[in-house]
């Protein structure tokens, strides 16, 4: 029952299907099966272009109101943010409006989502469109009610004159036809101190779904006749596969092989018979492998071919250096954060349609759009012939398995002729999702005898990203001998590896290496997080060397107020009592305390985090107890403050996970850590004791919550055993036999 | 082809299988289209499929079928719905307990089997209770407080 289909037939059989654009809808699956919004398909043929107000928002005859939006909810909590920012210019009530996201037939092309840009970008095209609607609506309102614009305000869905009167509601202005306008990018804001939505912590409609078992999540999408797709992945990455016993799953009830060359899969009617057949499967592999050795991973880093370098910040010179002024003493440290896996807690999912040159996919991916094209090229049809709608899967912080199962599907239901849903283990999850890099920066400073940083150096070794680089390159396709463009994703992982401080020289360098041994992309803050662990944690240790109290050290060199002013409330939250690090140690103490500090203006342009962080170290074990986190963030305009802070815990709990527990294995075949036993995570009991001083700026943009509190972590983490213990710890993940180890060694 | 009978949210369901092994999260998801039982790892180490069998916290993805015949199965389902939310998902509603929420259903079955036997839990009683429990999005610190303000403890209190 195999079904070979050689790259030949299967572009003949795509030239042969005829270039007839159609858009279609669904044919036969249920809309609230595959939507938010169970008649979305109404809206088919819409405007998609970015820049007109009908591409993101649409009010039907009967005055509802939705909302298009490219940039999708991560559970994050933009499904309400985004209603709150229409339904504030629009004054509308956020429940009342509707929300379609990141559909390609429906929504604009906002780029993916990522670099907490949801809010930051999408929201504030979102507001401009919004304000732009209002306008439009008022004039709309004029001849109708008989008053010059000027006299006209909106209220609840209406138009009506400032000084009473009668309205006409949006619905009856606007009919069936649409805006036909531009975003006008100079539309009137509302002013803030009439604000009636945005700023406050409205509850997310999502919730009570998700508590009750009720929301639909990709990994629940079942299509009429779909069937159920294991794919059995290789001894070794990128083996070739030689020969398949088919008769090994002979005994598994309507389960058989799909083989494109190296691609292989069962498919059947049920999940389980899917996954029994891939558990009986037998197949002859070849080749493959060829990792680097793990135990070497930093050390082949810094011996790897550099492609380029790159200077990320520069001023004066650093001949301080190697020449340090009378009393003034050099340091030097090296960093390391190793590669780091997404760990999504439901492992990636991907379901397709293709019928003829007709394709649906429905996946979770956080770039729908990028994946249309994607999708398009592997099976040769035209990218408007692809729809790709977005539905929840399990959280991803980046560039997870998604796309890889995406594409898995939509070439098994090219292959069969029926809809196909494709859903990875936990082990190919974590062996096979690209992984976030290992990163290391080696740092010098030269600092005088007052404690003044003369002069700062930081080199970074990180594997290059492929410039233009049109997609991540998927398993699939090179497994399939199908073209794509080879070369690496990772996001702007160079961003941060200066220091935010004043200081007259400083060297800020990155030497971008060839490779990486695995296939790499974003993952949450790319390269920010590891990059402020050693600015930061490399900023303490000057201090510490010079005697100087961390937030006193910190303050002096910011002359950012709304940097200095996060700095403080963390200081006055935590009760901050000024002293140099490391604290006075008890040499009985079987349990040593500590704090510290952590600062960081993302990008040195988007959102200002400080953070304070106290521990609790086992000298007997080297465990770490985390036991409190204070943190104030400056995000600009906070849409829903209470989703805001969600993210700050997020950011904080994932990466002190990142930081306590994880590190990516791999052999000379493939990654070892393959379940959460061998790359553990946080867990409840570990969780620490959270407090948050939100700073709200109502008339400022909103800058980004998603990312930013995620890159102090470390170093206050690190910062704070320091303080309790006088060890410096460089290399993450801080496990207790680490710890163990280096208070041995400073004993 | 063998019949199952079993007992799922309070209702007598029968179902086909030619594998008594079928581990029950597939039966639930597949076969009775309760698909908020979530699949997370197919190991018993994250608990995303958290059901109560007799009241106990049952990891549906190893719990082979047939193992749950004459044992009462309940699902996330059999609690309450997003109209009618029993009162531990209200309280992870109130505090606003899930972000990408594919974990929360585990969490709240395993939070419901803690209330039965320990009706007043303390906040360590919750967190060790909860401990195979694995989130990513980092919503544990709601999740705690959900928990133990459905436990009739004072808001906020920790």
């Amino acid at each position: 029952m195999a079904a070979p289909v050689s790259r030949r037939s299967f572009l003949a059989g795509t030239l042969a299907a005829g270039s007839v654009l159609v858009v279609g809808g669904l044919d036969g699956v249920e809309r609230s099966d595959a939507q938010s919004m169970p008649d979305a398909d109404r809206f088919l043929g819409k405007s998609l272009a970015p820049d007109a107000v009908d591409s993101i928002i649409a009010i039907g005859r009967d005055g509802t109101v939705t909302i298009f939006v490219g940039r999708v909810d991560l559970g994050t909590g933009s499904r309400i943010a985004m209603r709150q920012i229409a339904g504030e210019e629009l004054d509308v009530a956020p429940e009342r409006i509707a929300m379609i996201e990141g559909d390609t037939a429906l929504t604009p092309n906002q780029g993916g989502t990522g670099g907490s840009y949801g809010v930051a970008r999408g929201g504030v095209q979102l507001r401009r469109a919004a304000a732009t609607a209002r306008q439009a609506l008022i004039g709309m309102a004029a001849p109708r009610l008989g008053r010059p614009a000027a006299d006209l305000e909106v209220a609840d869905g209406a138009v009506r004159a400032k000084d009473g009167g009668a309205s006409v509601g949006y619905g009856d202005l606007i009919g069936d036809r649409t805006f036909n306008l531009k975003v006008d990018a100079a539309a009137p804001l509302k002013p803030h101190d009439r604000f009636r939505f945005i700023g406050r912590s409205l509850p997310r409609p999502d919730v009570p779904e998700k508590v009750t078992g009720h929301h639909r999540y990709l990994q629940d999408l079942a299509l009429p006749s779909m069937l159920h797709a294991r794919v059995i992945r290789p001894p070794a990455l990128g083996a070739t596969l030689q020969s398949v016993d088919e008769s090994s799953i002979a005994g598994v009830r309507g389960a058989r092989v799909v083989r494109i060359r190296s691609f292989l899969a069962v498919v059947a009617e049920r999940e389980w018979d899917a996954l029994r057949a891939a558990g009986a499967i037998k197949a002859q592999w070849s080749g493959g492998g060829g990792l680097p050795d793990h135990a070497r991973e930093f050390d082949l880093m810094r011996a790897s071919r550099v492609e380029r370098h790159q200077e990320v910040a520069k001023r004066g010179d650093l001949s301080a250096l190697s020449a340090p002024p009378a009393g003034a003493r050099t340091l030097a440290a090296s960093y390391r954060w190793p590669m780091q896996t997404h760990g999504s807690i439901g492992p990636s999912c991907g379901v397709a349609d293709v019928r003829g040159d007709r394709v649906t996919v429905w996946s979770a991916s956080q770039n729908v759009h990028g994946l249309q094209n994607t999708v398009a090229g592997a099976l040769g049809v035209e990218r408007d012939r692809v729809r790709v709608i977005y539905m929840d899967g399990a959280g991803s912080y980046g560039a997870n398995g998604a796309d890889d199962a995406a594409m898995e599907a939509a070439l098994l239901s090219r292959t069969v002729g029926r809809p196909v849903r494709v859903q990875w283990s936990r082990q190919e999850e974590h062996g096979l999702d690209p992984k976030g890099p290992a990163q290391m920066l080696d740092l010098r400073a030269t600092v005088d005898k007052d404690g003044e940083i003369v002069a700062w150096e930081t080199q970074a070794w990180l594997p290059i990203a492929t410039a233009n680089l049109p997609h991540l390159p998927l398993l699939v396709l090179d497994a399939a001998g199908i073209p794509q463009t080879p070369g690496r994703s990772t996001g702007l992982i160079y961003q941060n590896i200066d220091p935010p401080y004043a200081m007259p020289n400083l060297n800020a360098v990155v030497h971008w290496i060839a490779d990486a041994p695995l296939r790499t992309s974003p993952l949450r803050a790319p390269g920010k997080i590891a990059n402020t662990f050693a600015v930061e944690s490399f900023t303490d240790e000057i201090a510490a060397l010079a005697r100087i109290d961390p937030l006193e050290f910190r303050l002096r060199r910011l002359s950012n107020p709304r940097g200095i002013e996060v700095l403080k409330r963390v200081a006055a939250r935590m009760g901050w009592q000024p002293r140099p690090s490391p604290r006075p140690m008890d040499r009985r103490a079987a349990v040593l305390t500590g704090r510290g500090l952590a600062y960081v203006h993302y990008k040195h342009e988007e959102t200002i985090v400080a953070m304070g962080m106290e521990v609790a170290v086992e000298r007997a074990t080297g465990r770490i107890r985390v036991t409190r986190v204070v943190a104030s963030q400056d995000c600009g305009l906070m849409i829903n403050p209470d989703c805001v802070q969600a993210q700050l815990e997020g950011n904080i709990l994932q990466t002190l996970s990142r930081a306590l527990h994880e590190e990516v294995v791999y052999d000379r075949n493939r990654v070892t850590t393959v379940d959460w036993a061998s790359y553990p995570i946080l867990t409840f009991p570990e969780v620490p004791r959270l407090e948050f001083e939100l700073i709200q700026r109502l008339d400022q943009p909103p800058l980004g919550a998603g990312e930013a509190a995620s890159t102090p972590v470390g170093a206050a983490l690190a910062n704070a055993v320091f303080d309790a213990t006088g060890v410096r710890l460089r290399t993450i993940p801080f496990r207790p036999e680490r710890v163990k180890a280096a208070l041995a060694s400073k004993a | 082809m063998a019949k199952l009978t079993l007992e799922v949210n309070g209702a007598t369901r029968e179902v086909d299988s030619d594998d008594p092994d079928v581990p029950l999260l597939y039966v639930l998801r597949d076969d009775l289209k309760l698909t908020g039982t979530h699949f997370g790892c197919g190991l018993a180490q994250c608990g995303a499929c958290t059901v109560l069998v007799d009241g106990r916290a049952v990891r549906s993805c190893i719990a082979p079928t047939a193992s749950v015949v004459g044992h009462e199965v309940v699902t996330i389902e059999g609690l309450g719905s997003p109209e009618r939310p029993d009162p531990l998902q209200a309280a992870f509603i109130a505090e606003q307990a899930a972000q990408c929420g594919y974990c929360t259903a585990g969490m709240v079955m395993s939070a419901r089997a803690l209330l039965v036997r320990t009706p007043r839990p303390s906040e360590q009683q919750v967190r060790d209770a909860l401990a195979g429990n694995l989130c990513r999005c980092g919503s544990h610190a709601r999740v705690i407080r959900a928990v133990l303000r459905a436990a009739g403890a004072a808001p906020g209190a920790r």
